[in-house]
């Protein structure tokens, strides 16, 4: 069952690292990122009920996990809107401050 | 006990005390420079005289001492103070004149705002003459010798608002440079060959009078000509002359002490001090006569065509030098010092009376003055002094000296002997010339400051007559009939050694050349207008323009190395230049590079992130994989 659990984690993974490398929408980008996450919760979870160690650990872990991303995507979207009145944009091209 | 002699080397602190009285003093306190300046000059000038007196006494032995300044291994350098019978004979016309200058510029610095500085550099000069002549070996020598070289130019460039009086000093700085660094080759060349390195001059004397081959001919030779370089450049001898007539910018007082009676006379005594190198050596006892005769007859036919007073007097100074290099090249050196001696005196005297005139109508044009003789009797009268003992009448001192030069001419190289009566003849010429047009007949600008001129004050006139007086007297230390100068001189059994043939030739040129210069300047002019300019134009206009000697060097050296320097330059710039620049731009441009990466996208910035993390994964699975 294992493999399974952690090829349909990678595929997550790897849509979520491609969406937060190439999307130019910023919160598709932050959606990318909780994909990315979710990735990890799912290996997490996998490993903690098929694992060479079977324990809860994995599952509390991941349920932290969630919560930390919750509050994450709480601050970002904030930044986002933000960021969205004064720029006018959230396209994450714009945002090349660090350049100068 | 030579009580006096042990402690001659106070001689030159008097002045270097005094020049740092005055520095220290300021520009505020002007009559307490006049005074600091003038009374230790007198001071030493007593002081030397006390030692010329304990060194009259007969078989006075010479006086050395110093103490250990650098010792390097077992090489010691020393430094200290020497003197012989000719070193005090150097003191004490130093210090005279250097006194009477001092007591001189009172009078003709009065008004100068910056006359304390002037006070500081005469006694800071005079401290390094002092040094000069009291020094015991060749380096210490050395040291005085730049250092009255910088006194030169600080005086020369004493007005250096006015920018002729820049370039003068400069270019005697440079000139004299040139002969300076043959004189540091010499000094080297010596303390490699002489035994234990020693520089002192008793050494020197010891090792080239017995020369057993110590030192082999052609060294000797090539330290002589290195040393006579120096002296050259010193002395203002040909090839080396040129920075003399210019020094003529600084003030007079100035030109009386630097640059008649006492550092030009520098490089006669250096030669005189190193005597012994130059016996040894054939070829430079001939070059030095040589020199000097072609100098002595070269300046003097500048000075006839010259209309600037003083720089008559600094050509006459120029070949007078030459008559006292003609006679140490002769190998009478005591001949050559009698002169410089005498010349000191009434050149002084010379130039002082110049700077009276000057100083009464602000000009230095003989063209424009005349009939000054009324006006001011005193100088008119110490000047035609002066000006008769140059020329060579008898009894005064100069016909003396030039006498003894040219009696050891006439037996040794009769070519020299008619050469140095040629030049004796046309200093009489422009000595009269000088005469006539400034002192008689009448004034030819119509200038208010010539006709209205008034005599110089006793402050300057004072040592003008005590000059005078000298100027009378100095030759009797040594007549064709009594030798005792030069026996006193070099410690040697003096011989008359009269000719009765120089003396009729010497007083006949002398003679011939007052008549003749009162023919053509004098009376003949009053009448027709018509002088020696007109007759010869080419001939005065070669003399007028210093044979363009001053051009010629303009053109070769000058232009040579400004062009020189303008194709290093050009190199430094384009070649060099160029090199350094191409490795900025490169380092620019791989700046430039590097910026693009950082061009602020975070997502990029990831990619490579995660390509790198690609790149290590693929490499540690890779190595799993092969091992």
């Amino acid at each position: 069952m294992l493999p399974s659990y952690l090829t349909m984690a990678a595929i997550l993974f790897c849509i979520g690292l491609y969406g937060a490398l190439a999307k130019r929408n910023a919160i598709i980008v932050l959606l990318s990122l909780e994909l990315m996450l979710n990735a990890v919760n799912l290996n997490l979870v996998a490993f903690s009920k098929y694992g060479v160690v079977p324990a809860l650990t994995g599952q509390i872990f991941s349920i932290f996990t969630i919560t930390v991303a919750a509050a994450e995507a709480a601050v970002a979207v904030a930044i986002l809107i933000a960021l969205f009145r004064s720029r006018g944009t959230v396209d994450v091209e714009a945002f090349d401050r660090m350049r100068r | 006990m030579d009580t006096y002699t042990n402690i001659a080397w106070v001689i030159p602190l008097l002045p270097l005390a005094g020049f740092l009285v005055i520095t220290a003093l300021g520009r505020g306190f002007r009559a307490a420079s006049v005074w600091v300046g003038s009374a230790l000059s007198l001071a030493s000038f007593v002081l030397s005289l006390l030692v010329l007196i304990e060194r009259l006494k007969p078989n006075a032995v010479d006086y050395n001492n110093g103490f250990d300044w650098i010792r390097i291994g077992d090489y010691t350098l020393t430094i200290g103070f020497e003197v012989t019978n000719l070193t005090a004979l150097m003191l004490v016309v130093v210090t005279l004149v250097g006194f009477l200058v001092n007591v001189y510029s009172a009078g003709y610095m009065k008004d100068d705002e910056r006359i304390t500085v002037f006070y500081g550099y005469v006694s800071l000069f005079s401290f390094s003459m002092l040094g000069l002549v009291l020094s015991d070996n060749m380096l210490s020598f050395y040291l005085f010798w730049e250092l009255v070289g910088v006194c030169s130019f600080l005086l020369v460039g004493f007005w250096y608002a006015r920018p002729a009086a820049r370039a003068a000093a400069k270019k005697a700085f440079i000139v004299t440079r040139i002969g300076d660094a043959g004189l540091f080759l010499a000094i080297l060349l010596l303390f490699w060959y002489m035994p234990e390195h020693s520089l002192s001059f008793t050494m020197i004397e010891s090792v080239f009078d017995h020369q057993g081959g110590t030192i082999t001919a052609g060294i000797t030779t090539l330290i002589a000509l290195l040393i006579f370089l120096g002296a050259v450049g010193k002395s203002g001898q040909f090839p080396l002359h040129v920075w003399l007539p210019d020094a003529m910018e600084g003030p007079t007082p100035i030109s009386a002490l630097i640059h008649a009676a006492t550092m030009v006379a520098a490089g006669v005594f250096l030669v005189a001090r190193t005597f012994d190198i130059f016996q040894a050596s054939e070829a430079a006892m001939t070059t030095v006569a040589y020199v000097g005769a072609f100098t002595a007859i070269f300046a003097a036919t500048i000075a006839l065509a010259q209309n600037d007073m003083k720089r008559i007097l600094a050509y006459s100074t120029i070949s007078q030098l030459g008559f006292m290099m003609l006679a140490l090249g002769l190998g009478s050196w005591t001949a050559g010092i009698f002169h410089l001696f005498t010349h000191a005196f009434f050149k002084a005297l010379l130039f002082l009376g110049a700077g009276s005139v000057i100083h009464a109508v602000h000009t230095q044009n003989i063209q424009e003055m005349g009939g000054l003789g009324k006006s001011m009797r005193v100088t008119a009268w110490t000047f035609a002094i002066g000006a008769l003992a140059l020329s060579g009448i008898p009894p005064l001192s100069g016909f003396w000296s030039k006498d003894a030069i040219l009696t050891v001419a006439l037996e040794q190289n009769p070519l020299l002997f008619v050469v140095g009566l040629a030049a004796a003849f046309c200093t009489a010429l422009y000595m009269t010339r000088l005469f006539v047009l400034v002192f008689l007949g009448k004034p030819k600008a119509a200038k208010a400051s010539i006709a209205g001129a008034k005599e110089s004050p006793a402050v300057m006139t004072a040592p003008l007559i005590a000059l005078a007086a000298l100027a009378v007297i100095a030759g009797f230390v040594e007549t064709p009939w009594n030798g005792w100068f030069a026996s006193w001189l070099s410690d040697e059994a003096g011989a008359s050694h009269g000719s009765a043939l120089a003396i009729v030739l010497s007083i006949a040129a002398g003679m011939l050349g007052i008549v003749s210069g009162w023919l053509l300047f004098g009376k003949r002019r009053e009448r027709s207008g018509a002088g020696f300019a007109e007759r010869m134009p080419g001939l005065v206009k070669l003399a007028e323009n210093k044979y363009y000697i001053d051009e010629g060097y303009e053109a070769v050296f000058v232009k040579g190395l400004r062009g020189l320097g303008t194709a290093l330059a050009a190199f430094d710039k384009y070649v060099i230049g160029g090199a350094v620049k191409l490795a900025g731009v490169c380092a620019n441009a791989a700046g430039k590079l590097a910026l693009r990466l950082q061009n602020g996208q975070v997502q990029t910035y990831s990619l490579a992130a995660v390509l790198g993390i690609v790149v290590i994964v693929i490499a540690i699975i890779g190595r799993r994989m092969l091992s």
